[in-house]
């Protein structure tokens, strides 16, 4: 799911980022938020509503609509649209509304 | 607490503008940012810029938010970045989320230049995800080089639709229609024959009737609409996408301006609920300022144009004796008007009469 040629940009991936998502181990590049790693790695579902159950995504990408949101390293209700990637995150599907510890 | 002359809140091509012009004119200001980077949307604009050339006409929005940070430095503007205001109170004191730091800033002049947010559609299974905001898909496209899917059904033949579309194919992504309600299109013709060049239809009088999907999108059913915005039954059509843009317009974010009680009025033509205003961009409260989209939806051209005249009236309030002020003034005000031709012009100009005081 990246783009590698392009007619006016020029993506040059940043250094590979490690991270897990619900265990499983992931690779992203610096420069990605948590989200758009994900996405390029195929994960669309983000999580799911506290009520209904429904399958969630991101919608604005920008950190306004609050459909993104994660528990990353035990913080819940991140918003991984506008959340950066770091080594070693820990990124988990969020059950219910979240709860701090 | 902390103090400066001018606070800008959002470091887009409005909020940018405002602090350029206002730091020239010697007064202190901050800008708080939310990103940690700077420009605003004008990130993933890859496409060239109308208007003249004191709105960066035939250059890129990317080198644009480039130029601007550049002239940011140059005049010693103090940025705060990763930092989210939270809440504007009576006594004119912002407060902001710093990187988890709780920051009180208190300002003699704010400009709000806090921008729009992308409007929503209702159809079943909307909340689907694979449903992106076009703004969106640019951002994850542009910004962060990944492809939202490998079909795509764009709702909306808009400026911003349009404008996606092109980019989702420049990405290698296919675009299987664009569709929007009204029977016209509504964004530039140059924007629509270029997307048509490459074979994309655009269906006027269209909607989408439903996404299908269980876990994501995959499909969706259009339909036509007759001339009273009602679907014609017969007329569905079903296509196999895994992405569906939504490109309906945008709405002022105007949170801030609420909760200091500017007084606020609905126009439809500006994109809902925007603060009234002097021609200096000043609203209803004393000192506070409004530049960009939180104005009013129009384009970043237009934006600049605003933040600069935002910057430069809020400086000269401040006492600063600035050289030329009113030709200064008048100049601006010129260049939002010529902006302001042609149709989408003049729909912007009868928006702007009702919420615009003129000065006593």
């Amino acid at each position: 799911m990246r783009i590698d040629d392009h007619p006016i940009l020029d993506f040059k991936r940043g250094k590979e980022i490690k991270f897990t998502y619900d265990g499983r181990e992931m690779i992203g590049y610096e420069g990605d938020t948590i989200a758009s790693a994900l996405h390029a790695a195929g994960v669309r579902v983000l999580g799911h509503h506290f009520k209904t159950g429904r399958a969630r995504g991101f919608y604005c990408a920008i950190g306004n609509c609050s459909s993104c949101l994660m528990t990353v390293n035990g913080r819940p209700n991140v918003r991984v649209c506008v959340e950066e990637l770091k080594e070693g995150m820990v990124v988990e599907t969020q059950k219910g509304k979240g709860e701090l510890k | 607490m902390k103090y400066t002359e001018i606070a800008v809140v959002g470091g887009g091509p409005a909020g940018l503008s405002a602090a350029i012009t206002a730091a020239k004119y010697g007064a202190k200001v901050t800008v708080i940012e939310r990103n940690n980077n700077l420009g605003g949307q004008l990130k993933k604009q890859t496409h060239k810029f109308f208007g003249s050339q004191n709105q960066y006409a035939s250059i890129r929005g990317i080198e644009i938010a480039d130029i601007l940070e550049s002239q940011l430095k140059e005049y010693n503007v103090e940025v705060l970045n990763g930092a989210t205001v939270l809440g504007l109170y009576e006594d004119g004191v912002l407060t902001i989320d710093k990187k988890d730091k709780y920051i009180k800033l208190k300002p003699d002049r704010i400009v709000v230049a806090t921008g729009a947010y992308e409007k929503f559609l209702s159809f079943p299974n909307n909340d689907l995800p694979g449903v992106y905001g076009a703004g969106a898909v640019q951002t994850l496209m542009n910004q962060y080089g990944v492809k939202p899917g490998k079909d795509v059904l764009m709702v909306g033949a808009g400026n911003i639709g349009l404008i996606v579309s092109y980019q989702l194919m420049q990405a290698g992504v296919n675009v299987k229609a664009v569709i929007d309600a009204a029977p016209r299109i509504g964004g530039y013709l140059v924007h629509a024959s270029k997307i048509r060049r490459l074979g994309i239809p655009i269906l006027t009088s269209y909607t989408i009737k439903e996404a299908h999907g269980k876990d994501w999108v995959e499909g969706a059913t259009i339909c036509q609409l007759d001339e009273n915005w009602q679907m014609i039954s017969g007329t569905e059509i079903d296509m196999d996408v895994d992405t569906i843009c939504i490109s309906v317009g945008l709405s002022p974010l105007a949170d801030l301006l609420w909760q200091i009680g500017c007084e606020m009025k609905y126009i439809p033509e500006l994109g809902g609920h925007v603060p009234v205003r002097d021609e200096n961009l000043e609203t209803s409260k004393e000192g506070i300022y409004i530049a960009g989209d939180v104005a009013g939806i129009e384009e970043a051209s237009s934006a600049m144009v605003e933040g600069r005249l935002a910057g430069l009236c809020a400086s000269n309030s401040l006492g600063y004796s600035i050289k030329d002020f009113e030709k200064e003034r008048r100049d601006l005000l010129e260049q939002l008007n010529s902006l302001r031709s042609g149709p989408v012009g003049e729909k912007i100009l009868k928006g702007l009469e009702r919420v615009s005081k003129v000065i006593a």
